[in-house]
């Protein structure tokens, strides 16, 4: 009887009080370059991102070849010349919100945050620190940020030729509408 | 007691790892098999995008050992003007006149299948056109018919993209002339066409090209069409450099009367230039 009570003991450990994350795999993510000659936005539906309630830990990853621009020869270049996505067909970010414990994020108004981490894109990983804001809306976690992203950074090159059509410094935005996750 | 070893601790965990076990192997469709629509003189099983102009300016000197006189066949040029126009990812129209012969030529292309991760091996393309010569008769005197200045070629381009650096395609081609030059010539001539690029950097390949006349379509003077070309990607141009035994530049002219004999060095340098415009936008 005894063992039996133990092992049922055991079992509650398995069993989820609330979601402790949240997930999607229908985040979007898109980024924005200006330059004299044309500029260029391109668009990704179906980024996934994750976040820990517990310690606010965030992580996103989006597959390159799922950005979709309005010439496809750009989207080609993309994927063939600039980010190699046959060799790094992701990006990656993994980080968390600054001092968690003090936002208020869960009444339902937008909260601002400001969010560290690693950024890994076309295989080189870099620490940012951005701005964002979350929110707690229908029982969903809302995420976005726009920041700034230096190509160069992560060794992409732009050549001569086209530095009149690529900005040297990129806006990425991104946005996750994540719905509770239990594992 | 001994269940204690059992219990589980819930280590730290890695966020990224479960995106990674979420994410379902997505099927991927092999893009960029070569850098354009033809590997040198022949087409590829690359189609032009839904919405996309090709203009393509084909230009085809003389023969290099024609000597310096000739500035190595510099002097003396041929020119293709071409446009291709893909109504969708799939399926393409070509129109083009070249100065060779004064032909015009019609053509479509269509992708019955494509390469993917997902259990396609290789994307299949049919190809198809039309040919016609609109040169002056030669005797105005005798019965000519219009039907006489047609011909027709079509084309099964099979190819692998087999990584980055490297795409294959057999080309199975039936070339029909309405109107042969003699009595040796036959009306249908068939082929086996062999191709493949090696990309060298991001923006430049090198690609070799092979058409194989079956024994006995061929008269004695005609032979295969052989060559090989870089292709040099900027911004929105390809340039394609290449050298060839062929002087025409459609399919019924490069692949059934090729008479440049390569022991004899008769080699003719040429070049491509193609310019991409998105008319209908993607979104």
């Amino acid at each position: 009887m005894k063992q039996i009570l133990f092992a049922l003991f055991i079992l509650t450990w398995y069993l989820p009080a609330e979601a402790q994350k949240f997930m999607t795999r229908t985040g979007h993510i898109s980024f924005f370059s200006k330059a004299p000659l044309e500029n260029i936005e391109a668009h990704n539906n179906q980024a996934s991102g994750v976040f820990d309630r517990e310690n606010g830990q965030l992580a996103f990853s989006v597959l390159m070849k799922g950005f979709t621009f309005e010439k496809a020869l750009m989207q080609e270049h993309f994927n063939e010349n600039y980010v190699e996505s046959d060799k790094f067909p992701k990006a990656t970010f993994k980080g968390e919100i600054k001092d968690f414990e003090q936002v208020n994020w869960k009444n339902g108004s937008a909260a601002k945050v400001k969010v560290e981490g690693d950024l890994t894109i076309h295989g080189v990983s870099k620490k940012i620190a951005v701005d964002g804001e979350i929110s707690l809306q229908d029982g969903n976690l809302l995420a976005r940020s726009t920041f700034p992203v230096r190509l160069s950074d992560y060794d992409i090159k732009i050549p001569k030729a086209v530095v009149n059509n690529i900005a040297e410094v990129v806006d990425v935005t991104v946005e996750f509408n994540m719905e509770p996750y239990i594992q | 007691m001994a269940l204690l070893w059992w219990v589980p601790a819930f280590a730290q965990e890695d966020l990224l790892s479960i995106l990674d076990e979420e994410e379902e192997q997505q099927v991927e469709q092999a893009y960029a098999t070569f850098k354009t629509t033809r590997i040198v003189n022949g087409q590829s099983v690359e189609t032009n995008a839904g919405g996309v102009l090709n203009f393509i300016i084909g230009h085809r000197f003389g023969k290099i050992n024609d000597g310096p006189y000739q500035f190595f066949g510099l002097d003396e040029s041929t020119i293709r003007l071409g446009l291709e126009y893909g109504i969708s990812d799939r399926i393409g129209i070509g129109i083009g006149r070249s100065s060779f012969q004064k032909t015009f030529d019609g053509s479509v292309k269509i992708k019955a299948l494509a390469q993917n991760t997902g259990g396609t091996p290789v994307t299949v393309v049919i190809f198809s056109g039309i040919a016609l010569n609109s040169l002056r008769w030669s005797d105005p005197e005798r019965d000519n018919y219009y039907s006489s200045r047609l011909s027709y070629f079509h084309q099964l381009l099979i190819g692998r993209k087999f990584s980055s650096a490297l795409s294959v395609q057999l080309t199975p081609t039936l070339i029909h002339r309405n109107l042969v030059p003699t009595m040796e010539d036959h009306n249908d001539v068939y082929a086996l066409g062999a191709g493949a690029r090696l990309k060298l950097t991001n923006r430049i390949s090198l690609n070799g090209e092979y058409y194989y006349v079956f024994p006995g379509y061929n008269r004695p003077g005609l032979f295969n069409s052989a060559a090989i070309g870089f292709d040099i990607e900027t911004g929105g141009h390809i340039f394609q450099l290449h050298f060839t035994n062929s002087k025409g530049m459609v399919e019924n002219y490069f692949i059934a009367e090729t008479n440049g004999d390569l022991a004899k060095g008769d080699v003719y340098f040429g070049f491509n230039i193609n310019r991409v415009f998105q008319i209908v936008k993607n979104k």
